[in-house]
């Protein structure tokens, strides 16, 4: 071997040793709040973000044992690489395979979330895992149940006292775990992020239609989330289940057929679309806007202006819009190994 | 002289001493137990579930299967005008009648005698929407087994009641009463604030060494006849509904005082 030919070996070797020591090694950042992101509303200074806290709240995100027969875990309906949604179900099979009535949203930028569920019915972000272990579709299960569950397990106690200095498994310490791993499941590494961050540039057709996007979506998908997290009709037919969506949780007739707007991130792994999942790509979504909305009641006034339903959008509209969609995909996000099953 | 001088004193010292021990009877410095009993009764019966049959304003006959509430935010009177709020967070209480308890729970309240109690059926919407940290006790999600909270619609459910009935068409029915007011976005609110007289029926005289029992009737015919009066055939399921204020404006009128047992 030269010296040359060692050199060029010694790098090689010790640049795949850094990669892989990176892999294992790297540091636990905590919650970052991406600079061009408004600041979060989770409440940070009642559940501070560790290292300990959030492997254990990953932990239990994939564990079955949260469901009353040990086999429907969180990951199960919020799988990573479908956005954290349930791929291909317009909705969810949970315990029995029992089917619930709503679309499985991601679990993606809910720092930012101030209400939780498509009717918005949890208001904060340690409470909601409450409603898919009791849900009798879903695991099934009691809080209680799940906690003694833990608490008789061999591996949790100790991983509690990690986390929160003490083994015994609170319903707070439990919810909390949970929350510092959803939390952490940040979305910002889109090329839509790139280019924010000057690190890339849209394709003519890409920033086409991110103009597009601007006129005529971003009221209500507002940039960087992708949402402005309000409830609105936007004017689907009411199915068979007549869904009346936030009416549920608030009893207003002002709510009746109101649903959260969601983020436009991560389209390509979230299909089908819309709360009851009844459209399974984004044409259909498309031609909703464009020529199927209904004059139902509350129907928001953003697709009613000038006597007219809907949103104009020509077949190029549709095609450039898509085509800027297409860089809300966060392929780093879905693929990161923080956020998947150890 | 001296003789009548040794009177005089005697009976100074005699009244001086009963005047004293009027002023001294209670130490407002001193807190001292008091218990508030639910005992809970359909009209003129004690309330037996699972075996008892009463029989509604609607001529309707049902049983009782289950009765849990949630009592909460304590507020005493003295005879003096004297308010005394008992600590939120010793104030907290679920009554189950299933539990073979008393159902009385304990506060400690300054020594006196009090004409007024007052208390929320209920949880205040403050504690409905704090850190689950600060939701210890009977006011855990987990709680008598997650059986008083909604998970889909964060909140308590106050007020609980279950039972049979050929009314129903279903042969059962449950009314799950809660909805503290909304927290993005205002709802229905179905906190009561129950507030009873104690001056008729015996005023509570607390003291140290001493056991004062407030006994309450709580009475759940009243949740059925009231305005308007609740057909279990009409409304034999009532959840999170509009429809739940009726019942809970009904239900304020279950409680009434009994006696004091001082």
């Amino acid at each position: 071997m030269s010296r040359k030919q060692f050199i060029v070996t010694f790098i090689l070797v010790a640049g795949i040793y850094a990669c892989n020591k990176g892999i294992i090694d790297m540091p636990f950042m905590g919650f970052q709040t991406p600079d061009y992101f408004p600041q979060p509303t989770y409440h940070f200074s009642t559940n501070a973000v560790t290292k300990d806290g959030f492997e254990l709240g990953r932990k239990l995100f994939y564990d079955p044992v949260l469901s009353a027969n040990n086999t429907i875990s969180c990951g199960s309906c919020h799988i990573q690489t479908a956005g954290f949604t349930h791929h291909g179900h317009s909705v969810s099979h949970g315990i029995f395979d029992r089917l619930g009535t709503r679309n499985s949203p991601p679990i993606m930028n809910l720092a930012w979330s101030s209400t939780f569920m498509w009717d918005g019915g949890v208001f904060d972000l340690d409470l909601q895992p409450v409603a898919p272990i009791t849900n009798h579709v879903e695991m099934d299960n009691t809080v209680e149940n799940a906690l003694n569950s833990l608490r008789n397990s061999s591996q949790y106690p100790a991983l509690f006292k990690k986390a929160f200095g003490s083994d015994e498994i609170t319903s707070a310490n439990f919810l909390k775990a949970l929350a510092q791993f959803m939390v952490m499941c940040v979305s910002n590494n889109s090329k839509y992020d790139s280019v924010r961050r000057n690190q890339a540039t849209f394709t003519s057709t890409e920033q086409a239609g991110y103009i597009l996007y601007q006129q005529k979506c971003s009221s209500c998908h507002t940039e960087p989330l992708f949402t402005d997290y309000s409830f609105r009709n936007n004017g689907l037919a009411p199915s068979m289940v007549n869904d009346s969506g936030r009416y549920k949780v608030t009893l207003q007739p002002t709510d009746l057929y109101k649903f959260k707007v969601p983020s436009l991130r991560n389209l390509d792994y979230t299909p089908p679309y819309k709360h009851d999942g009844r459209f399974f790509d984004l044409d259909g979504v498309l031609d909703h806007y464009a020529s199927q909305v209904q004059n139902t009641p509350n129907l928001d006034p953003l697709l009613q202006q000038g006597g007219i339903l809907g949103i104009a959008l020509t077949p190029d509209e549709k095609e450039k819009i898509k085509a800027f969609l297409k860089t809300l995909n966060d392929k780093a996000f879905v693929t990161d190994r923080r956020f998947s099953e150890q | 002289m001296k003789r009548i001088s040794f009177y005089i004193l005697s009976i100074v010292i005699f009244f001086a001493s009963c005047k004293k021990d009027d002023t001294s009877l209670y130490n407002p410095n001193v807190k001292a137990d008091l218990s508030v009993e639910f005992d809970n009764i359909a009209g003129s019966s004690d309330l037996q579930l699972n075996t008892g049959t009463y029989t509604n304003a609607s001529g309707e006959t049902f049983k009782v299967t289950k009765l849990k509430y949630y009592v909460s935010n304590f507020i005493l009177t003295k005879t003096d005008g004297t308010v005394y709020t008992v600590p939120q967070n010793e104030s907290y209480f679920l009554i189950d009648e299933s539990d073979g308890t008393e159902h009385a729970p304990v506060l400690e309240v300054p020594e006196g005698e009090y004409k007024t109690l007052s208390f929320v059926l209920g949880v205040d919407s403050l504690r409905s929407t704090k850190d689950i940290s600060e939701r210890t006790g009977v006011l855990d999600p987990t709680a008598a087994g997650g059986d008083m909270y909604w998970g889909w619609n964060s909140g308590y459910i106050f007020f609980k009641i279950e039972g049979t009935s050929s009314a129903s068409m279903m042969g059962d029915f449950m009314y799950h009463i809660g909805g503290f007011g909304g927290y993005t976005s205002p709802t229905i609110n179905n906190i009561k604030t129950i507030t009873l007289d104690l001056t008729a029926r015996g005023i509570p005289q607390v003291k140290q060494g001493k056991e004062t029992n407030i006994h309450l009737m709580v009475d759940i015919l009243k949740v059925f006849n009231g305005s308007p009066n609740l057909s279990i055939a009409a409304n034999p399921m009532v959840m999170f509904d509009p429809y739940s204020t009726n019942i809970a404006n009904n239900y304020t009128a279950m409680f009434r005082h009994d006696h004091t047992e001082n």
